[in-house]
């Protein structure tokens, strides 16, 4: 399951579509959204995303993760639109037959994905905002 | 001379102030070309620490020759996660 939403990420549900009767082991990671950012208190955060390639690339990804581990399911849903403090902006699933795949795969989806795929994030300050990453 | 829709994202959009823009260009001009018209036209996008062009949702060099028909979008820094 690979989608972007702008709907709720239900976490359950992305476990269940992870699960397989081969696996020893899922590992989930759960983004979400913190109150602060470089000392700055952030109110909410604004997600765009370029939906058909971010998409492609999340599946790119995925077909990557397969070469080189051994993996039976992976899961990425990363939400679009206004989020606010605690809400899940990402969720990343992965099952293997043993645990070390797992973690590995998992780290390397979400590390890779920060840095490949069509997604941006924009802080709202009390006094202010600021797209993430855009100037040196 | 052809013209290209390039669909916008992030602080691309805010500093054009639209979600997508057209630049024309003359035939065979490569990404590179459509970088600098759009450069020389809204200056501030020049001070974005990257600035990468994905046509038909593959990041492109520089030098690939664009085709009308190609759906171009700019790809300012990605922050996601």
């Amino acid at each position: 399951m690979i989608a972007i939403t702008d709907q709720h990420i239900n976490i359950p549900s992305c476990i269940e579509a992870a699960q397989s009767d081969r696996a020893g082991a899922v590992d989930i990671f759960i983004g979400t959204v913190r109150n602060h950012n470089n000392s700055k208190e952030v109110v909410r955060l604004e997600y765009e995303t370029y939906d058909a390639m971010a998409v492609k690339k999340m599946e790119e990804l995925a077909n990557q993760a397969r070469e080189r581990w051994d993996i039976e399911k992976i899961v990425i849903v990363h939400r679009k639109g206004v989020l606010t403090i605690g809400d899940v902006a990402v969720v990343i699933a992965v099952s293997t037959p043993h645990r070390a795949a797992s973690f590995e795969a998992c780290q390397w989806l979400i590390d890779t994905l920060k840095e490949v795929v069509p997604i941006w994030k924009k802080e709202i300050y009390q006094n202010g905002e600021e797209w993430l990453e855009a100037h040196a | 001379m052809t013209k290209y829709k390039v669909s916008l994202f992030g602080i691309t959009k805010d500093i054009i102030g639209s979600s997508s823009t057209e630049v024309e260009l003359t035939d065979q001009s490569d990404v590179n070309a459509l970088v600098e018209n759009l450069k020389t036209k809204f200056p501030q996008l020049s001070e974005i620490k990257s600035l990468l062009v994905a046509v038909n949702s593959e990041y492109a060099d520089l030098g690939l020759v664009l085709s009308e028909k190609d759906e171009i979008a700019l790809i300012p820094p990605v922050s996601g996660g």
